[in-house]
Protein backbone atom coordinates (compact mmCIF):
# COMPACT_ATOMS: atom_id res chain seq x y z
CA UNK A 1 0.00 0.00 0.00
CA UNK A 2 2.87 2.04 0.99
CA UNK A 3 3.20 4.55 -1.88
CA UNK A 4 6.12 5.30 -3.56
CA UNK A 5 8.11 8.29 -3.63
CA UNK A 6 9.08 9.31 -7.63
CA UNK A 7 11.37 11.41 -8.86
CA UNK A 8 9.95 14.53 -10.59
CA UNK A 9 11.01 14.81 -13.96
CA UNK A 10 13.26 18.15 -14.64
CA UNK A 11 11.86 21.00 -15.78
CA UNK A 12 13.16 23.51 -17.96
CA UNK A 13 14.38 26.72 -16.54
CA UNK A 14 11.70 29.27 -17.00
CA UNK A 15 13.03 32.44 -19.77
CA UNK A 16 15.05 34.43 -17.92
CA UNK A 17 16.27 32.66 -15.07
CA UNK A 18 20.37 32.47 -16.86
CA UNK A 19 20.00 36.41 -16.40
CA UNK A 20 18.65 35.91 -12.58
CA UNK A 21 21.98 33.55 -12.02
CA UNK A 22 24.23 35.92 -13.95
CA UNK A 23 22.76 38.10 -11.29
CA UNK A 24 23.62 36.65 -8.27
CA UNK A 25 25.52 38.65 -5.90
CA UNK A 26 27.55 38.64 -2.68
CA UNK A 27 25.59 39.06 0.04
CA UNK A 28 27.03 41.78 2.12
CA UNK A 29 27.41 41.19 6.00
CA UNK A 30 24.94 43.17 7.67
CA UNK A 31 25.18 41.96 11.38
CA UNK A 32 28.24 42.77 13.97
CA UNK A 33 28.46 42.13 17.62
CA UNK A 34 29.76 45.39 19.73
CA UNK A 35 32.61 45.31 21.69
CA UNK A 36 32.56 44.47 24.99
CA UNK A 37 30.35 41.30 24.66
CA UNK A 38 29.80 37.98 26.31
CA UNK A 39 28.26 34.81 25.96
CA UNK A 40 24.68 35.68 28.02
CA UNK A 41 24.58 40.26 27.64
CA UNK A 42 25.92 41.38 23.80
CA UNK A 43 24.53 43.82 21.94
CA UNK A 44 24.45 43.54 18.22
CA UNK A 45 24.02 46.02 15.39
CA UNK A 46 21.58 45.54 12.59
CA UNK A 47 23.06 47.18 9.39
CA UNK A 48 19.81 49.08 6.82
CA UNK A 49 17.48 48.16 9.48
CA UNK A 50 15.12 50.16 11.68
CA UNK A 51 11.84 50.20 13.81
CA UNK A 52 10.26 47.46 11.31
CA UNK A 53 12.81 45.01 12.46
CA UNK A 54 14.05 46.66 15.93
CA UNK A 55 10.66 46.51 17.39
CA UNK A 56 9.23 43.05 16.47
CA UNK A 57 12.67 41.22 17.37
CA UNK A 58 12.34 42.67 20.33
CA UNK A 59 9.55 41.62 21.15
CA UNK A 60 9.78 37.95 19.85
CA UNK A 61 13.20 37.86 22.33
CA UNK A 62 11.42 39.54 25.23
CA UNK A 63 8.90 36.61 24.88
CA UNK A 64 11.44 34.17 25.57
CA UNK A 65 11.84 33.07 29.67
CA UNK A 66 15.70 33.25 29.48
CA UNK A 67 16.07 36.62 28.33
CA UNK A 68 16.55 39.21 31.40
CA UNK A 69 16.64 41.86 29.42
CA UNK A 70 15.97 42.95 25.35
CA UNK A 71 16.59 46.54 24.24
CA UNK A 72 16.89 48.40 20.60
CA UNK A 73 17.84 51.77 19.47
CA UNK A 74 18.56 53.54 16.50
CA UNK A 75 21.63 55.49 18.04
CA UNK A 76 21.73 57.92 15.41
CA UNK A 77 18.85 58.87 12.44
CA UNK A 78 21.53 59.92 9.84
CA UNK A 79 23.25 56.24 10.34
CA UNK A 80 21.30 52.91 9.23
CA UNK A 81 21.99 51.08 11.90
CA UNK A 82 19.83 49.10 14.88
CA UNK A 83 21.24 48.03 17.72
CA UNK A 84 19.77 45.50 19.56
CA UNK A 85 20.88 44.39 23.24
CA UNK A 86 20.20 40.65 24.73
CA UNK A 87 20.97 39.92 28.22
CA UNK A 88 20.07 36.55 29.07
CA UNK A 89 19.64 34.75 33.02
CA UNK A 90 22.50 32.49 33.98
CA UNK A 91 23.45 29.96 31.68
CA UNK A 92 21.65 30.93 28.19
CA UNK A 93 24.08 31.95 25.17
CA UNK A 94 22.48 35.56 23.41
CA UNK A 95 23.73 34.06 20.04
CA UNK A 96 20.98 31.05 20.44
CA UNK A 97 18.47 33.68 21.93
CA UNK A 98 18.90 35.84 18.86
CA UNK A 99 18.43 32.70 16.91
CA UNK A 100 15.39 31.87 18.42
CA UNK A 101 14.00 35.13 18.19
CA UNK A 102 14.51 35.40 14.12
CA UNK A 103 13.37 31.70 14.41
CA UNK A 104 9.86 32.78 15.92
CA UNK A 105 9.63 35.33 14.27
CA UNK A 106 10.12 33.84 10.78
CA UNK A 107 7.44 30.83 12.15
CA UNK A 108 5.07 34.02 13.25
CA UNK A 109 4.67 35.33 9.62
CA UNK A 110 4.29 32.08 7.86
CA UNK A 111 1.03 31.27 10.28
CA UNK A 112 -0.10 34.61 10.08
CA UNK A 113 0.46 34.16 5.92
CA UNK A 114 -1.35 30.99 6.07
CA UNK A 115 -4.34 32.03 8.55
CA UNK A 116 -4.61 35.14 6.09
CA UNK A 117 -4.66 33.45 2.46
CA UNK A 118 -7.40 31.18 4.38
CA UNK A 119 -9.51 33.79 5.62
CA UNK A 120 -9.35 36.03 2.34
CA UNK A 121 -10.37 33.02 0.23
CA UNK A 122 -13.31 31.94 2.39
CA UNK A 123 -14.25 36.11 2.52
CA UNK A 124 -14.18 35.55 -1.44
CA UNK A 125 -15.91 32.76 -1.69
CA UNK A 126 -19.08 33.81 0.19
CA UNK A 127 -18.91 37.33 -0.86
CA UNK A 128 -19.09 37.46 -4.73
CA UNK A 129 -19.10 41.64 -4.67
CA UNK A 130 -16.12 41.59 -1.88
CA UNK A 131 -17.74 43.75 0.38
CA UNK A 132 -19.60 44.33 3.66
CA UNK A 133 -21.25 47.35 5.48
CA UNK A 134 -18.54 46.66 8.31
CA UNK A 135 -15.15 47.87 8.82
CA UNK B 1 16.30 30.25 34.81
CA UNK B 2 14.49 32.93 36.48
CA UNK B 3 12.47 32.16 39.49
CA UNK B 4 9.60 32.11 37.67
CA UNK B 5 10.54 30.46 34.46
CA UNK B 6 7.22 28.40 32.93
CA UNK B 7 5.32 26.35 34.99
CA UNK B 8 4.02 22.76 34.59
CA UNK B 9 0.42 22.11 33.34
CA UNK B 10 -0.32 21.08 36.94
CA UNK B 11 1.37 24.16 38.51
CA UNK B 12 -0.61 26.48 36.19
CA UNK B 13 -3.95 25.22 36.17
CA UNK B 14 -3.04 25.78 40.08
CA UNK B 15 -2.14 29.02 39.42
CA UNK B 16 -4.37 30.36 37.25
CA UNK B 17 -7.76 28.62 39.55
CA UNK B 18 -8.47 32.22 40.68
CA UNK B 19 -8.56 33.36 37.30
CA UNK B 20 -11.86 33.85 35.25
CA UNK B 21 -11.92 34.31 31.87
CA UNK B 22 -13.19 37.91 32.11
CA UNK B 23 -10.33 38.72 34.13
CA UNK B 24 -7.38 37.58 31.74
CA UNK B 25 -10.06 39.40 29.54
CA UNK B 26 -9.16 42.79 31.10
CA UNK B 27 -6.03 42.69 30.95
CA UNK B 28 -6.14 43.07 26.89
CA UNK B 29 -7.82 46.32 27.12
CA UNK B 30 -6.29 50.03 26.85
CA UNK B 31 -8.44 52.26 29.29
CA UNK B 32 -9.78 55.67 27.56
CA UNK B 33 -10.51 57.54 30.14
CA UNK B 34 -11.61 61.41 30.59
CA UNK B 35 -8.28 62.68 30.30
CA UNK B 36 -6.12 60.17 29.95
CA UNK B 37 -5.04 56.49 28.48
CA UNK B 38 -3.55 53.72 30.57
CA UNK B 39 -2.73 50.51 30.33
CA UNK B 40 -1.24 50.85 26.96
CA UNK B 41 1.36 48.56 26.81
CA UNK B 42 1.30 45.21 26.17
CA UNK B 43 2.16 42.51 29.42
CA UNK B 44 2.37 39.98 27.63
CA UNK B 45 5.88 39.07 28.67
CA UNK B 46 7.58 36.33 30.59
CA UNK B 47 6.82 37.16 34.04
CA UNK B 48 4.91 40.06 34.06
CA UNK B 49 1.90 38.65 35.92
CA UNK B 50 4.58 36.39 37.90
CA UNK B 51 3.82 32.17 37.72
CA UNK B 52 0.15 32.26 37.27
CA UNK B 53 0.77 33.10 33.51
CA UNK B 54 2.48 31.49 31.16
CA UNK B 55 3.45 34.18 28.29
CA UNK B 56 6.81 32.57 26.30
CA UNK B 57 6.08 31.78 22.66
CA UNK B 58 3.96 29.13 21.53
CA UNK B 59 3.47 28.36 18.20
CA UNK B 60 0.59 26.39 18.62
CA UNK B 61 -1.28 28.83 20.77
CA UNK B 62 -0.50 31.60 18.43
CA UNK B 63 -2.04 29.98 15.83
CA UNK B 64 -5.09 29.21 17.82
CA UNK B 65 -5.26 32.77 19.11
CA UNK B 66 -4.79 34.70 15.78
CA UNK B 67 -7.89 35.36 14.03
CA UNK B 68 -8.38 37.40 10.42
CA UNK B 69 -11.81 38.68 9.81
CA UNK B 70 -12.68 40.11 6.46
CA UNK B 71 -14.91 43.21 5.89
CA UNK B 72 -13.82 44.06 2.49
CA UNK B 73 -11.27 43.03 -0.44
CA UNK B 74 -11.26 45.16 -3.52
CA UNK B 75 -8.06 45.45 -5.26
CA UNK B 76 -7.87 49.25 -4.09
CA UNK B 77 -9.48 48.88 -0.32
CA UNK B 78 -9.05 46.29 1.79
CA UNK B 79 -10.30 46.02 5.46
CA UNK B 80 -10.03 43.45 7.67
CA UNK B 81 -9.42 42.82 11.48
CA UNK B 82 -6.17 41.05 12.35
CA UNK B 83 -6.38 39.82 15.76
CA UNK B 84 -4.05 38.72 18.12
CA UNK B 85 -0.68 40.24 17.54
CA UNK B 86 1.69 42.55 19.17
CA UNK B 87 1.31 46.36 18.55
CA UNK B 88 5.29 45.24 17.37
CA UNK B 89 4.22 43.37 14.83
CA UNK B 90 1.17 44.71 13.29
CA UNK B 91 3.77 47.75 13.33
CA UNK B 92 6.13 46.02 11.47
CA UNK B 93 3.59 44.56 8.39
CA UNK B 94 2.06 48.24 8.44
CA UNK B 95 6.01 50.05 8.09
CA UNK B 96 7.14 47.61 5.33
CA UNK B 97 3.45 48.07 3.42
CA UNK B 98 4.36 51.49 3.00
CA UNK B 99 7.92 51.75 3.12
CA UNK B 100 9.77 48.65 2.15
CA UNK B 101 7.48 46.72 -1.04
CA UNK B 102 9.10 47.78 -4.15
CA UNK B 103 7.45 49.26 -7.07
CA UNK B 104 7.56 50.60 -10.29
CA UNK B 105 7.62 54.48 -11.22
CA UNK B 106 9.44 56.99 -13.23
CA UNK B 107 12.60 57.99 -12.16
CA UNK B 108 14.92 59.45 -15.03
CA UNK B 109 13.53 61.85 -17.24
CA UNK B 110 15.29 63.15 -20.36
CA UNK B 111 13.55 66.21 -22.04
CA UNK B 112 14.16 66.96 -25.36
CA UNK B 113 11.64 69.74 -25.78
CA UNK B 114 9.82 71.62 -23.27
CA UNK B 115 8.25 74.85 -24.46
CA UNK B 116 4.86 74.45 -22.27
CA UNK B 117 4.59 77.15 -19.15
CA UNK B 118 5.34 74.40 -16.51
CA UNK B 119 9.33 73.95 -15.81
CA UNK B 120 11.36 70.67 -16.69
CA UNK B 121 11.81 69.85 -12.76
CA UNK B 122 8.33 70.60 -11.86
CA UNK B 123 6.90 68.42 -14.66
CA UNK B 124 9.15 65.50 -13.87
CA UNK B 125 8.22 64.97 -10.57
CA UNK B 126 4.78 65.71 -11.39
CA UNK B 127 4.98 62.50 -13.96
CA UNK B 128 7.74 61.05 -11.16
CA UNK B 129 4.68 60.54 -8.74
CA UNK B 130 1.51 58.76 -11.65
CA UNK B 131 1.07 55.29 -10.16
CA UNK B 132 1.71 53.08 -13.07
CA UNK B 133 0.68 49.89 -13.23
CA UNK B 134 1.16 46.25 -15.94
CA UNK B 135 1.55 42.82 -15.94
CA UNK B 136 2.17 41.54 -12.17
CA UNK B 137 4.42 38.82 -13.15
CA UNK B 138 6.95 40.92 -15.40
CA UNK B 139 6.94 43.49 -12.43
CA UNK B 140 7.83 40.85 -9.85
CA UNK B 141 10.82 39.87 -12.37
CA UNK B 142 12.21 42.86 -12.47
CA UNK B 143 15.53 43.79 -11.16
CA UNK B 144 16.68 46.54 -9.81
CA UNK B 145 18.14 49.38 -11.32
CA UNK B 146 20.34 51.84 -9.15
CA UNK B 147 22.38 54.43 -11.04
CA UNK B 148 26.57 55.31 -9.59
CA UNK B 149 26.24 58.72 -8.12
CA UNK B 150 28.49 61.65 -9.66
CA UNK B 151 32.34 61.24 -9.45
CA UNK B 152 32.51 64.57 -7.65
CA UNK B 153 29.42 63.90 -5.13
CA UNK B 154 31.09 62.42 -2.43
CA UNK B 155 28.47 62.47 0.03
CA UNK B 156 26.34 60.39 -2.62
CA UNK B 157 29.20 58.20 -2.62
CA UNK B 158 29.75 57.67 0.31
CA UNK B 159 26.38 56.28 0.87
CA UNK B 160 26.38 54.46 -2.51
CA UNK B 161 26.47 50.89 -1.62
CA UNK B 162 27.13 48.42 -4.72
CA UNK B 163 27.25 45.20 -2.38
CA UNK B 164 24.20 43.37 -2.39
CA UNK B 165 23.51 44.57 -5.92
CA UNK B 166 24.05 42.33 -9.34
CA UNK B 167 27.13 44.21 -11.65
CA UNK B 168 24.35 44.53 -14.56
CA UNK B 169 22.43 46.76 -11.79
CA UNK B 170 24.39 49.96 -12.75
CA UNK B 171 23.48 50.32 -16.26
CA UNK B 172 20.14 50.09 -17.61
CA UNK B 173 18.71 47.33 -19.49
CA UNK B 174 15.47 45.42 -20.61
CA UNK B 175 15.14 43.78 -17.36
CA UNK B 176 15.52 46.92 -14.46
CA UNK B 177 14.11 49.82 -16.80
CA UNK B 178 10.98 50.46 -18.88
CA UNK B 179 10.76 53.09 -21.09
CA UNK B 180 8.22 55.66 -21.99
CA UNK B 181 7.50 58.62 -23.50
CA UNK B 182 5.31 61.40 -24.28
CA UNK B 183 5.02 63.34 -27.12
CA UNK B 184 2.73 66.46 -27.63
CA UNK B 185 2.04 69.49 -29.37
CA UNK B 186 -0.97 71.65 -28.39
CA UNK B 187 -2.59 73.83 -31.62
CA UNK B 188 -5.28 75.45 -33.07
CA UNK B 189 -8.29 72.94 -33.92
CA UNK B 190 -8.97 72.68 -37.85
CA UNK B 191 -12.06 71.69 -39.81
CA UNK B 192 -9.46 69.13 -41.78
CA UNK B 193 -8.37 68.06 -39.01
CA UNK B 194 -10.82 67.87 -36.17
CA UNK B 195 -14.34 68.78 -37.55
CA UNK B 196 -14.25 72.44 -35.94
CA UNK B 197 -12.42 75.62 -36.85
CA UNK B 198 -11.22 76.67 -33.55
CA UNK B 199 -9.75 80.28 -34.65
CA UNK B 200 -13.06 80.85 -36.25
CA UNK B 201 -15.22 79.55 -32.85
CA UNK B 202 -12.89 82.00 -31.14
CA UNK B 203 -13.89 84.97 -32.74
CA UNK B 204 -17.30 83.54 -32.03
CA UNK B 205 -16.68 84.25 -28.60
CA UNK B 206 -15.91 80.72 -27.97
CA UNK B 207 -13.68 80.41 -24.21
CA UNK B 208 -13.12 76.66 -23.69
CA UNK B 209 -9.94 75.80 -24.52
CA UNK B 210 -10.53 72.04 -25.40
CA UNK B 211 -12.54 73.83 -27.97
CA UNK B 212 -10.21 76.28 -29.42
CA UNK B 213 -7.02 73.82 -29.27
CA UNK B 214 -5.85 70.32 -29.49
CA UNK B 215 -3.94 68.89 -27.09
CA UNK B 216 -4.46 72.04 -24.32
CA UNK B 217 -4.36 69.31 -21.67
CA UNK B 218 -1.81 66.24 -21.49
CA UNK B 219 -3.41 63.65 -19.84
CA UNK B 220 -1.16 60.79 -18.23
CA UNK B 221 -2.79 58.37 -20.71
CA UNK B 222 -0.58 59.63 -23.30
CA UNK B 223 2.07 58.24 -22.13
CA UNK B 224 2.95 55.73 -24.73
CA UNK B 225 4.41 52.44 -23.65
CA UNK B 226 8.26 51.74 -25.38
CA UNK B 227 8.86 48.31 -24.36
CA UNK B 228 12.48 46.94 -24.80
CA UNK B 229 13.55 42.89 -25.86
CA UNK B 230 12.25 40.54 -23.26
CA UNK B 231 9.62 43.12 -22.25
CA UNK B 232 7.52 42.63 -25.17
CA UNK B 233 6.74 39.08 -23.87
CA UNK B 234 6.68 39.96 -20.16
CA UNK B 235 4.34 43.24 -20.60
CA UNK B 236 2.48 42.01 -23.74
CA UNK B 237 -1.24 43.01 -24.77
CA UNK B 238 -3.47 43.83 -21.56
CA UNK B 239 -0.40 43.82 -19.20
CA UNK B 240 1.74 46.75 -21.23
CA UNK B 241 3.07 49.41 -18.37
CA UNK B 242 0.57 52.39 -18.44
CA UNK B 243 -0.52 54.67 -16.14
CA UNK B 244 -3.19 53.37 -13.48
CA UNK B 245 -5.41 56.32 -13.45
CA UNK B 246 -5.60 57.57 -17.18
CA UNK B 247 -7.29 60.91 -16.75
CA UNK B 248 -4.40 62.30 -14.59
CA UNK B 249 -3.66 66.14 -15.85
CA UNK B 250 0.07 66.19 -16.53
CA UNK B 251 0.39 69.59 -17.76
CA UNK B 252 -1.56 72.36 -20.30
CA UNK B 253 -0.25 73.95 -23.34
CA UNK B 254 -1.03 76.26 -25.69
CA UNK B 255 -1.24 76.69 -29.73
CA UNK B 256 2.64 76.39 -30.42
CA UNK B 257 3.85 74.48 -26.92
CA UNK B 258 5.25 71.78 -26.99
CA UNK B 259 6.00 68.78 -24.65
CA UNK B 260 9.11 65.85 -25.91
CA UNK B 261 10.42 64.00 -23.27
CA UNK B 262 11.90 60.35 -22.35
CA UNK B 263 10.89 58.42 -19.05
CA UNK B 264 13.07 55.51 -17.55
CA UNK B 265 11.14 54.17 -14.92
CA UNK B 266 12.80 52.00 -12.23
CA UNK B 267 11.77 49.61 -9.19
CA UNK B 268 12.24 51.60 -5.82
CA UNK B 269 10.85 51.43 -2.58
CA UNK B 270 8.75 54.13 -0.40
CA UNK B 271 11.44 54.54 1.81
CA UNK B 272 13.62 56.58 -0.92
CA UNK B 273 11.00 58.18 -2.46
CA UNK B 274 6.82 58.08 -1.37
CA UNK B 275 6.40 57.25 -5.11
CA UNK B 276 7.48 54.07 -5.21
CA UNK B 277 4.84 53.23 -1.65
CA UNK B 278 2.95 51.00 -3.45
CA UNK B 279 -0.05 52.35 -1.02
CA UNK B 280 -1.95 55.46 -0.85
CA UNK B 281 -2.60 54.63 2.77
CA UNK B 282 -2.15 51.46 5.08
CA UNK B 283 -3.21 51.90 8.84
CA UNK B 284 -4.50 50.13 11.64
CA UNK B 285 -6.89 50.91 14.58
CA UNK B 286 -7.74 49.43 17.69
CA UNK B 287 -11.37 48.15 18.53
CA UNK B 288 -13.40 50.21 20.98
CA UNK B 289 -14.52 48.68 23.94
CA UNK B 290 -17.74 50.02 25.61
CA UNK B 291 -17.91 48.41 29.13
CA UNK B 292 -21.88 49.58 30.28
CA UNK B 293 -21.40 48.84 34.37
CA UNK B 294 -24.37 48.97 35.59
CA UNK B 295 -27.95 49.62 33.24
CA UNK B 296 -28.86 52.89 31.63
CA UNK B 297 -32.36 53.25 31.09
CA UNK B 298 -35.29 55.17 29.58
CA UNK B 299 -34.18 58.79 28.89
CA UNK B 300 -30.54 58.68 30.31
CA UNK B 301 -30.69 55.53 27.48
CA UNK B 302 -31.99 57.84 24.86
CA UNK B 303 -29.01 60.33 25.95
CA UNK B 304 -26.42 57.55 25.66
CA UNK B 305 -27.25 56.52 22.66
CA UNK B 306 -26.46 60.00 21.44
CA UNK B 307 -23.13 60.28 22.72
CA UNK B 308 -21.95 57.66 20.24
CA UNK B 309 -22.25 57.27 16.66
CA UNK B 310 -25.29 55.99 15.01
CA UNK B 311 -25.65 52.44 15.19
CA UNK B 312 -23.51 51.68 18.11
CA UNK B 313 -25.90 51.53 20.79
CA UNK B 314 -29.17 49.89 20.75
CA UNK B 315 -32.10 50.57 22.83
CA UNK B 316 -34.15 47.07 23.88
CA UNK B 317 -36.74 46.71 26.15
CA UNK B 318 -35.67 45.81 29.58
CA UNK B 319 -38.35 43.60 31.64
CA UNK B 320 -37.17 44.38 35.11
CA UNK B 321 -37.70 48.14 35.41
CA UNK B 322 -39.80 48.27 31.96
CA UNK B 323 -37.97 50.63 30.10
CA UNK B 324 -35.86 51.24 27.18
CA UNK B 325 -32.18 49.83 28.33
CA UNK B 326 -28.98 50.66 25.92
CA UNK B 327 -27.00 47.85 25.30
CA UNK B 328 -23.52 47.78 22.94
CA UNK B 329 -24.82 46.96 19.18
CA UNK B 330 -21.51 47.65 17.11
CA UNK B 331 -18.25 49.02 18.52
CA UNK B 332 -16.46 49.22 15.43
CA UNK B 333 -18.36 51.95 14.24
CA UNK B 334 -17.30 54.07 17.62
CA UNK B 335 -15.01 56.55 17.50
CA UNK B 336 -14.10 56.53 21.33
CA UNK B 337 -15.22 60.40 21.51
CA UNK B 338 -15.09 60.11 24.83
CA UNK B 339 -18.06 62.52 24.87
CA UNK B 340 -20.49 60.17 27.19
CA UNK B 341 -17.06 60.62 29.63
CA UNK B 342 -18.60 64.53 30.04
CA UNK B 343 -22.30 63.95 31.21
CA UNK B 344 -22.89 63.39 35.29
CA UNK B 345 -25.16 61.22 34.43
CA UNK B 346 -23.16 58.54 33.29
CA UNK B 347 -20.49 58.66 35.68
CA UNK B 348 -19.61 55.51 36.84
CA UNK B 349 -21.44 53.56 34.78
CA UNK B 350 -19.67 53.52 31.84
CA UNK B 351 -15.86 52.68 30.72
CA UNK B 352 -14.33 53.10 27.80
CA UNK B 353 -11.57 51.54 25.89
CA UNK B 354 -9.86 49.88 23.03
CA UNK B 355 -8.70 45.77 22.67
CA UNK B 356 -5.06 45.87 22.30
CA UNK B 357 -4.66 43.04 20.15
CA UNK B 358 -7.59 43.91 17.75
CA UNK B 359 -6.07 45.65 14.75
CA UNK B 360 -8.51 46.89 12.08
CA UNK B 361 -7.08 47.32 8.81
CA UNK B 362 -7.36 49.60 5.77
CA UNK B 363 -5.03 49.27 3.07
CA UNK B 364 -5.39 51.26 -0.13
CA UNK B 365 -3.18 49.99 -3.14
CA UNK B 366 -2.53 52.89 -5.89
CA UNK B 367 -3.27 50.11 -8.64
CA UNK B 368 0.34 48.58 -9.13
CA UNK B 369 -0.74 45.41 -6.92
CA UNK B 370 -3.70 43.70 -4.92
CA UNK B 371 -4.20 45.39 -1.69
CA UNK B 372 -4.62 42.03 -0.26
CA UNK B 373 -1.91 40.63 -2.18
CA UNK B 374 0.42 43.96 -0.63
CA UNK B 375 -0.57 43.00 3.03
CA UNK B 376 0.88 38.89 2.43
CA UNK B 377 4.24 40.57 0.41
CA UNK B 378 4.55 42.45 3.95
CA UNK B 379 4.94 39.12 6.12
CA UNK B 380 6.81 37.59 4.02
CA UNK B 381 9.28 40.57 3.76
CA UNK B 382 9.33 40.36 7.33
CA UNK B 383 9.99 36.72 7.29
CA UNK B 384 12.56 36.94 4.47
CA UNK B 385 14.53 39.88 6.82
CA UNK B 386 14.58 37.12 10.04
CA UNK B 387 16.00 35.01 7.63
CA UNK B 388 18.45 36.76 6.15
CA UNK B 389 19.91 37.90 9.72
CA UNK B 390 19.95 34.10 10.15
CA UNK B 391 22.08 33.18 7.92
CA UNK B 392 24.53 36.87 8.93
CA UNK B 393 23.90 34.86 12.68
CA UNK B 394 26.05 32.05 11.28
CA UNK B 395 28.62 33.75 9.72
CA UNK B 396 28.76 36.02 13.04
CA UNK B 397 29.18 32.64 15.03
CA UNK B 398 31.56 31.40 12.53
CA UNK B 399 33.91 34.42 12.81
CA UNK B 400 34.16 33.98 16.16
Amino acid sequence: MAQETVDEPMEDAPAGAEANDADFVYEKQRLRVLPGSSDTAASFAFEREDHTLGNALRYMIMKNPEVEFCGYSIPHPSEAVMNLRIQTWDGANVNDVLRKGLDDLADLCDVVEDKFTAARDEFNATHPDRTTDKR
Amino acid sequence: MPSWAPLTAEQLAEQRRGLSEAQLQDRKIVNVNAETVTDVSATDIPGHWGQGQDDSWDLERFRQVLDIKFYQNKPHDAAFSLIGVDASIANAFRRILIAEIPTLAIEDIFVFDNTSIIQDEVLAHRLGLIPLTGGKEGLDRMSWFKKPPPKDDYAAQALYDQDDLAPSASAPNDHNTVVMSLKVECRWATTNEDGRDGKALALDGETDPSVRYVNSNVYAHQLVFEPQGDQTDWFAGDDAIRPMNPDILIAKLRPGQRINLRCHCIKGIGGDHAKFSPVATASYRLLPHINIISPILGNEAKKFQRCFPRGVIDLVPDEESGENKAIVADPMKDTVSRECLRHEEFKGKVKLGRIRDHFIWGVESTGQFESDELFLDSVRLLKAKAEKFKRHLTKVEEGG
